[in-house]
């Protein structure tokens, strides 16, 4: 697992979904190094560093999660938990995935 | 056409991708594979300004939001700033939804392209469409928590910038127009004479649903407007708007288009309404005036009998050409081209997703 440079404590590795796979040079997963007081919001800004594209595909400007897009921690969706602030503690597995809209 | 061996490029967006048709004769199209699958294509562009062509494409993923991608190689790589090219500030509290419109301004204004946006704001590239800004005489406008959403959205579809002055239309629904005589820093509505028949008044100051504006290319004071009900001309940069619908078959519909080079002509697509909103008696004709909505003149030549689709307010368009082109396509994914100014027409494609936006331009080979 490749591991972004970082401040602390542990790794958390995170599944990209196949259309967002061309924003981190097409893996699958990107491992980071988080914070032991991390949460999705602060999870998302270190996936987001240098990928401004990545960033605006799960996130609008307003910093909101995009209505169509999932964010699950350990198999956790994040809105039934604290949404963005949900923690992210090292060692955890989120997923970011579409939800089924579209016709 | 005018010019020998040119190429006219037409875009066609829709709500499962952009789909790219060339031609020389206008006759006989090459239809591309679709780019961006799965983005609704809701507004085209295509700047041939200074000598090039710049293509505009405004998608819109459910999944991961809008954005505007641009390509200078008639579609074959397209380029998306890295930053976006449009993109609210924290401190406005909003977020772009759709992008219904790219427009370039005219030639005498280089490198300046407008869109119009979904929730309703204008916004102005001054860097040929690379990066926008939202145009806060709009945005801040003491109106806005009283303009509506059509069906379709809030938003600003069409925005008309004056090729002789710093005059500038806006086109909402629902809002109605706002015109602004300088540049587009203070803006007033202007929607005296268009009815708003579903408002308890119905001749308000704003709150109009226009459904697409279109100037005159000789008189910048003169536009045409397709209401939600009702077709009105101006010849006096909207401060009053008379009905020019007297011998169309319905006075509802989405397109406006007006002649690139000549005064006065202008076509609608009418559709009855509001119960059905199909062509009336499934019969598909463009109608055209070239006296200014006088009278109308009828064509179908071309065009299927039964055609139960509805033609979108962007999926209707003019090409730069001498003897105008006009295209337009339907929900039903039909695209119909006509070479002589709307009088016969081709089909282009079929079987396509539901057409949202075409634009066409001669570009060279």
């Amino acid at each position: 697992m490749e591991t972004l440079p970082g401040a602390a404590a542990g790794d958390v590795t995170v599944l990209i979904p196949t259309l967002l796979r061309p924003y981190v040079e097409g893996r699958t997963e990107v491992g980071l190094t988080v914070p032991e007081d991390g949460d999705v919001a602060a999870l998302l800004d270190r996936l987001g560093e240098g990928r401004p594209l990545l960033e605006q595909r799960i996130r609008e400007e307003t910093g909101a999660l995009r209505r169509y897009v999932n964010i699950y921690v350990d198999g956790e969706d994040v809105r039934r938990l604290d949404g963005l602030a949900t923690p992210v503690p090292p060692g955890v597995t989120v997923m970011i995935i579409q939800s089924v809209a579209g016709g | 056409m005018s010019a020998a061996r040119k190429t006219v490029l037409l875009a066609i967006g829709t709500k499962k991708g952009l789909w790219l048709a060339t031609s020389t004769d206008r006759e006989t199209w090459t239809l591309s594979d679709p780019l961006f699958l799965m983005e609704e294509i809701p507004s085209v562009g295509i700047d041939t300004r200074g000598g090039t062509t710049r293509l505009f494409a405004g998608r819109m993923s459910w999944h991961f939001g809008p954005c505007i991608a641009h390509s200078d190689d008639l579609g074959t790589t397209w380029t998306e700033p890295q930053e976006g090219s449009i993109r609210f500030a924290p401190e406005d509290g909003a977020a772009l939804e759709r992008v219904w419109q790219i427009q370039p301004d005219a030639e005498n204004r280089p490198g300046v392209v407008w869109a119009g946006c979904q929730p309703i704001s204008v916004w102005k590239s001054t860097d040929h469409g690379e990066t926008f800004e939202l145009n806060r005489g709009l945005w801040d406008h003491p109106h806005r928590s009283e303009w509506g959403a059509g069906f379709g959205g809030a938003a600003a579809h069409t925005v008309l910038p004056s090729p002789t002055d710093e005059t500038l239309h806006v086109a909402m629904s629902t809002g109605g127009v706002y015109r602004s005589d300088d540049g587009g820093a203070s803006w007033r509505p202007r929607n005296k004479g268009i009815s708003a028949y579903f408002m308890p008044d119905p001749d308000p100051e704003f709150g109009q649903c226009v459904h697409k504006l279109a100037r005159d290319a000789v008189d910048p004071d003169r536009l045409f407007a397709q209401n939600h009900h009702g077709v009105y001309a101006t010849t006096d940069r909207g401060d009053s708007w008379q009905s020019i619908a007297d011998g169309l078959p319905a006075d509802f519909g989405f397109v406006m288009l007006s002649h690139p080079h000549r005064s006065g002509t202008a076509w609608v697509i009418p559709l009855k309404a509001d119960g059905e909103r199909i062509p009336p008696d499934g019969h598909l004709a463009v109608h055209r005036t070239d006296d200014g909505g006088a009278t109308w003149q009828a064509s179908d030549a071309g065009l299927p009998r039964g055609e139960y689709n509805a033609v979108l307010r962007d999926a209707a368009c003019v090409d730069d050409d001498a003897v105008a082109g006009v295209y337009f396509g339907t929900r039903g994914g039909s695209v119909y081209a006509s070479a002589d100014e709307g009088r016969t027409f081709r089909e282009v494609a079929s079987h396509l997703p539901d057409v949202l936006s075409v634009r066409a331009a001669v570009v060279p080979a």
